[in-house]
């Protein structure tokens, strides 16, 4: 069994792989106690090969080193998403991921390699960390913030580019009596606007993927697809395509 | 000579002696960590380590020695000053400290915060007492090739002696005839500090020694479009840091010798990483000690960088001043010519920098270039877009990074260089 592990900021995600099928998905989140919360993930399991992505790439390589598994090798989280997507969806040509932390836009060629890409840097502004704030601060469940934000009828205007800020900003339109669903409209507009200008940056061609657990989201989804002029095509568990990327990549260096 | 008489030299620059032992513990933890590390480095190295273990302790004893004899001690930012009429003035030409996160805090009530690294950090190294170097100078000077840097110098120059010279902004006849007035009031500025006369004599013997230098970092850049790559991007790096404030005698002969090194280790077909290492070319701003950090990250990634097209690097060696002039006027002519070359993102337009980027990539054999730009850096950043379309439109793969001295970044650095060097295998 080949497994791939996607170690991001919020959750860990591994997906497993004989003869070339996924027959075994697993996710936890990551907390503050990635390492143990790695080993439980793979508890249990007879692994061949595992490669590890996500910005907890290295901590993986070696915390299964020493547990004694054999660990391919690690690759980024833009390689992963590249040949996750290129896997589920052969004609993609773009990919979005909204993760955790970092937001990235990444432009295929034909055969799915990575020809170019963009990240934030620094900043989780536009982020899933952006979204849980702000969820935190609507006492919202984040799984049932973007049917909430979609109730909003009037799409207000954040200015604000920082999480804080966008929080204050929100406040202050709370204040003024607006509605908290059009507020909430707002705040995915304002991630949406990023997003857009990021993929924009590395020059969208269609299809465009979007991939990573945001994609779970509807009004983010939704706002993409309007504000793009186009459906994104999301892929079936988005939140798994990471750890399935870095599982073809174990796959194709071999046992 | 031993770290007391350091000490007691310290206190006479009346450098903050507790800040700055901390500065020295980082540099000196830093420096293991990404120069000590390093497998298969060349012989040659141990010269550069010993000169960067010293770096506030014994060549600040030869300035301190060289003032006693009476010369005196210019400190610079830019190549654009031109150290052949400092030596031929018999001073001491060196780069000042500005390649750290120092004083910030300090800096930050001269200049705004929106500010380059690079400006703070100079300004915070002499608020914070912190740079010998700085301490040591009779003169500084500085030039007018950013916003805010002529801006930074005004503020400065109420806490260092400071002279300013005019960099025009175009290259136009009118504007070489103001840069030659300017290298001619520089030349009296140097004289009237020194109370030497520059004669065709002195002049024609210190272009030979600078010149001499950037040969010498010449051949080493062309040793470096071998593969495998001879030498890390890390220790290039060091070696043209170090240029900027060594003896440039003793430099010359000790980099020399590493060539001979580097050409030995070619012949071999040995190289500091297997000849299907991804090689870079860096792109962009220059980096002062101890601005390792985009080097280690790119290297960490398993990728090797083969040249800076950098003021710390092809920009300060690509072009010579010319030997052949015999009057002081010819000589002056010479240096106007040459460093009315160099092709500093300052200039409008400055199509020579694109073409340079493209061919220096071709010549290093690279295959991606990393433009490196310091947050804030107009010139730079703005530049990074125009090249950015030409690497494009060549197939040259290119990845921008603005960033700063902090470690704020590192993580999110980490992944977009290895997301880059991923793509080029």
């Amino acid at each position: 069994m080949i497994a791939g592990i996607d170690i991001g900021s919020r959750s860990i995600e591994l997906v497993c792989l004989e003869d070339g099928h996924i027959t075994l998905t697993r996710r936890l989140p990551t907390t503050f106690d990635p390492r143990s919360q790695l080993l439980k993930l793979i508890d249990g399991l007879q692994l061949d090969a595992i490669a590890a992505t996500g910005y907890g790439r290295t901590l993986a390589s070696q915390v299964l080193s020493d547990s004694g598994e054999r660990v391919v090798e690690t690759l980024t989280e833009i390689k992963a998403y590249g040949l996750g997507v290129s896997a589920l969806v052969p004609e993609a040509r773009t990919v979005v991921d909204i993760g955790g932390q970092d937001t990235k836009a990444i432009l295929l060629n034909e055969k799915g390699r990575v020809l170019k890409f963009e990240m934030n840097d620094r900043c989780a502004a536009g982020t899933g960390k952006f979204l849980e704030h702000v969820a935190n601060v609507f006492q919202i469940a984040i799984d049932e913030f973007g049917q909430y934000a979609l109730q909003g009828t009037e799409e207000l205007t954040i200015n604000s580019m920082c999480t804080v800020f966008a929080e204050t900003e929100a406040t202050s339109l709370m204040a003024q009596g607006h509605s908290p669903h059009n507020i909430a409209l707002g705040l995915h507009a304002s991630i949406v606007k990023r997003t857009v200008n990021m993929i924009q940056r590395v020059g969208m061609k269609a299809p465009l993927v979007f991939a990573g657990g945001v994609a779970n989201n509807p009004c983010i989804v939704a706002l993409l697809a309007k504000a793009l002029g186009e459906q994104p095509v999301i892929p079936d568990n988005p939140d798994m395509v990471g750890a399935y990327g870095a599982t073809l990549h174990s796959a194709s260096q071999g046992i | 000579m031993g770290e007391a008489s350091y000490r007691e030299m310290w206190e006479k620059l009346d450098l903050d002696l507790s800040a700055h032992d901390a500065l020295l513990e980082v540099l000196g933890k830093f420096y293991g960590d990404i120069y000590m590390s390093q497998q298969g480095r060349l012989q040659g190295m141990e010269y550069l380590d010993f000169v960067l273990s010293e770096v506030h302790g014994l060549r600040i004893k030869e300035l301190q020695d060289a003032k006693a004899e009476g010369r005196k001690i210019v400190g610079t930012f830019c190549v654009f000053v031109p150290e052949e009429l400092t030596l031929a003035a018999e001073a001491v030409h060196v780069g000042l400290c500005s390649g750290a996160d120092a004083g910030t805090e300090q800096a930050e009530k001269l200049v705004p915060r929106n500010t380059c690294a690079l400006i703070k950090s100079f300004i915070g190294f002499k608020l914070a007492k912190l740079c010998p170097y700085t301490e040591s100078c009779d003169l500084i000077v500085g030039e007018t090739t950013c916003d805010g840097k002529k801006k930074a110098y005004e503020a400065f120059a109420e806490h260092a002696p400071m002279y300013v010279m005019e960099v025009p902004q175009q290259k136009r006849d009118a504007d070489r005839a103001l840069f030659k007035a300017e290298v001619l009031r520089y030349k009296d500025e140097m004289e009237k500090l020194t109370g030497k006369t520059i004669t065709a004599e002195t002049l024609k013997k210190s272009i030979k020694t600078v010149n001499d230098r950037r040969r010498v970092l010449q051949r080493l850049s062309k040793l470096r479009s071998a593969n495998p790559a001879p030498i890390s991007g890390r220790d290039a790096l060091l070696i043209n840091q170090v240029g900027f404030y060594d003896d440039p005698i003793r430099f010359t002969g000790a980099i020399n010798a590493l060539c001979d090194q580097i050409e030995q280790r070619i012949a071999a077909g040995e190289g500091v990483a297997p000849a299907n290492t991804p090689r870079l070319l860096l792109a962009g701003c220059p980096m002062a000690v101890p601005n390792w950090k985009l080097p280690y990250v790119v290297e960490s990634a398993g990728a090797v960088i083969v040249g800076e097209e950098s003021c710390i690097g092809e920009r300060n060696t690509r072009d010579l001043v010319d030997e052949s002039g015999e009057t002081l006027d010819d000589m002056i002519d010479a240096i106007v010519d040459r460093y009315m070359r160099i092709d500093c993102a300052c200039f409008t337009p400055n199509e020579e920098r694109t073409d340079n980027v493209v061919s220096m990539a071709k010549a290093q054999h690279a295959d991606g270039v990393i433009q490196y730009s310091l947050m804030f850096c107009q010139p730079y950043e703005h530049e990074s877009i125009k090249v950015g379309k030409t690497l494009e439109s060549e197939e040259i793969p290119a990845l921008s990074i603005s960033t700063d001295y902090s470690m704020e970044d590192v993580e999110q650095l980490k992944t977009r260089v290895e997301a880059f060097v991923e793509m080029l295998k």
